[in-house]
């Protein structure tokens, strides 16, 4: 399938979706979804730096804040322009106040773009493990600067308004479930597009032996940027609307370990090596969570999640998707046993 | 105004003692991360384990915090060992440990934290002990004992721990499997069984820090993801795997935030680990004590 074809084919799907659900008139429909499809966006840009290129990003928090804080940042700079900046400013800010939810949306992918690019240039020139360890610490620290930073709340938090209805679609979750939709749709058909493209060959050679891609001429550095910018962009796009969504954005909420945790855990869960597996992770996980937090608590909900994560790593280091290949495989023909490498080298 | 002297003087003593106890921290990363090559980034969530432990302990029987995490030394040395195994046939052999077994170990890190808060709960807990309120004042100079007693059980820890590798033939053993396991194989050494002891010395210093880190300060499940980044960026500053290196990075970082907290204030602090990892990173990746 086309790259194209393949994009209005999943809105089709993603659409259908929608107005089915619209059929049960059930608001709670449309606040699970939202999650939901909000981690598959989280989980396919993981994995665009993690499966494709292998480098691990512990940050993805970080990032979707980033996208939140923007619009936080963008919605109070109205009355603060009221406030202290002269008028004819403060009138050109008002605009601001119009401003549809898609433009907070790219402004947030774009600093959560330019946030990934600078990490990735001070950090990616090194072994990949610093550049896992400098997005743990990129969290804690962007944390602390929101903390800090009374114009966005500080470690209040802030409030959003949400209006209570949008032309034409009507109802406000409505809007943002199909926003959220749109942006995971495109999202899979970047990731699915990468995939098939030289892009997604050139990040392969990284995963596999990034020294014999260097050394055959494969420009690592700037595919590792482009990679780490593209899935930093995805992420602060997801974290965009989040503050319409929930209402009330803190920091704590906001850069919440559960977003670090399942934008790794689903693609690992899923499998990491196609568009599929963090597809079908952040659909099981979850409509699992949901669930789970519903019926029992969010932290056993949480719990499961890490457990799955420790036990899939171990036990299926593919995920859902290689377990399927390998039984297809098994089908067809008998297994070549590949050598051990621990055996020949100490 | 001029500038206050004895503030600064202070706030380099507090630097100095904290930083003592970052190294207390950072000492098993050091061996884990810098030695085996293990990034065991689940390290401060055995910390919080440590500091949960001392609590129940000395809140249950009353024994003193410090002494509770000596007497689980053996527990926390276990604990490594089994986690290694499993790290070992998992990833290590596989040749996966690059991305599966980061995964593993932040799963881990989730995993403790999030049974931490289902027992506990998120409240701050605390230990009491006689020296806890303490301080000793010399001349305008404090030296709270909150502070200096972890700061020397910690230089006692590095002490032992440096001696033992290098004195020792186990010790030597753990040097020599980060140069060259194959030659340790020549000597009659089995690799993997001493990678095991090292990720159990490496965990077992987690049950000291614990125990100091809740001297410290009180203590609440999500605390040790403030220590992650403090931790490496100790770690490579002093340059992986070096014991001396760590104490150094360790003082360093612990003056910088005290400083900082001190004038420009303490919610800040945690940014300085970060920007002491950046700069490191960018213009000398292999530490001050680097080989």
């Amino acid at each position: 399938m086309r790259t194209p074809v393949f994009f209005l084919v999943s809105l089709a799907v993603g659409l259908a979706l929608f107005f089915i659900a619209r059929q049960y008139g059930n608001d709670y429909i449309f606040f699970a979804g939202y999650t939901v499809l909000q981690f598959i966006v989280l989980a396919t840009a993981w994995n665009i730096l993690g499966g494709y290129c292998g480098y691990v990003n512990f940050g993805s928090a970080a990032f979707f804040a980033m996208g939140a804080y923007t619009t936080v940042a963008l919605t109070k700079f109205p009355n603060f322009a009221n406030r202290y900046l002269p008028e004819s400013i403060a009138w050109l800010a008002q605009g601001i106040t119009y401003m549809p939810i898609p433009v907070f949306m790219l402004l947030g992918g774009l600093i959560a773009g330019l946030v990934g690019l600078g990490t990735g240039y001070l950090t990616l020139r090194l072994r990949g493990v610093f550049f896992a360890i400098a997005t743990l610490a990129l969290a804690v620290v962007l944390q602390t600067l929101i903390v800090n930073w009374d114009y966005v709340g500080g470690s209040r938090g802030a409030y959003v308004i949400r209006p209570a209805t949008v032309p034409l679609i009507g109802n406000y979750v409505e809007y943002l479930f199909l926003l959220m939709m749109v942006l995971s749709v495109i999202a899979l058909t970047v990731a699915r597009g990468i995939e098939r493209s030289q892009l997604g060959y050139g990040f392969a050679t990284i995963r596999d032996d990034e020294l014999a891609a260097e050394a055959s001429g494969v420009p690592t550095l700037r595919l590792k940027l482009v990679a780490t910018t593209l899935s930093g962009a995805f992420m602060g796009m997801a974290g965009a609307p989040f503050p319409y969504y929930i209402g009330f954005l803190e920091p704590s909420s906001a850069f919440g370990l559960a977003y670090a945790v399942n934008s790794i855990a689903m693609p690992m869960i899923g499998g990491t090596t196609s568009w599929v597996g963090p597809l079908l992770g952040a659909v099981l996980l979850g409509s699992l969570q949901q669930y789970a937090t519903v019926t029992i608590s969010s932290a056993v909900s949480l719990l499961v999640v890490g457990l799955l994560l420790v036990g899939f790593v171990i036990i299926a280091p593919n995920g859902i998707v290689g377990l399927f290949q390998k039984f297809v495989r098994h089908k067809e023909e008998p297994e070549i046993p590949l050598h051990d490498p621990a055996e020949e080298t100490p | 105004m001029d500038f206050p002297v004895e503030l600064l003087i202070n706030a380099l003593i507090a630097g100095i003692l904290l930083g003592g106890f970052y190294a207390a921290v950072t000492v098993g990363v050091s061996i884990s991360f810098g030695i085996l090559d293990i990034v065991n980034i689940a390290h401060p969530a055995f910390i919080i384990l440590g500091s949960y432990i001392a609590y129940i302990a000395s809140s249950r029987l009353g024994l003193d915090p410090i002494l509770v995490s000596i007497l689980a030394l053996p527990a926390f040395y276990y604990l490594g060992a089994a986690i290694y195994q499993v790290y070992y046939v998992s990833f290590e052999k596989r040749g996966q440990e690059a991305l599966r077994g980061l995964a593993f170990f932040f799963g881990l890190l989730f995993v403790t934290e999030v049974v931490l808060i289902l027992v506990f709960g998120v409240d701050y807990r605390y230990v009491s002990a006689p020296y806890i309120d303490e301080t000793i004042r010399i001349g305008m100079f404090d030296l709270p004992l909150r502070m200096l007693i972890p700061f020397i059980i910690s230089m006692l820890l590095l002490g032992g721990l440096q001696l033992y590798l290098t004195r020792t033939y186990t010790g030597r053993a753990i040097m020599a499997v980060a140069q060259d396991q194959f030659a340790l194989q020549l000597m009659a050494a089995d690799p993997i069984r001493i990678k095991r002891i090292a990720f159990g010395i490496s965990i077992a210093t987690a049950s000291i820090a614990g125990a100091l880190l809740i001297v410290i300060q009180p203590v609440e499940p999500s605390v040790g993801r403030e220590y992650i980044g403090r931790v490496f960026a100790i770690c490579v500053l002093g340059g992986l795997g070096s014991l001396p290196g760590t104490v150094i990075g360790a003082l360093l970082l612990g003056i910088m935030e005290s400083l900082t907290s001190t004038f420009y204030g303490p919610s800040w602090a945690p940014a300085v680990a970060f920007g002491f990892l950046l700069l490191t990173l960018a213009f000398r990746p292999a530490g001050i004590m680097g080989r």
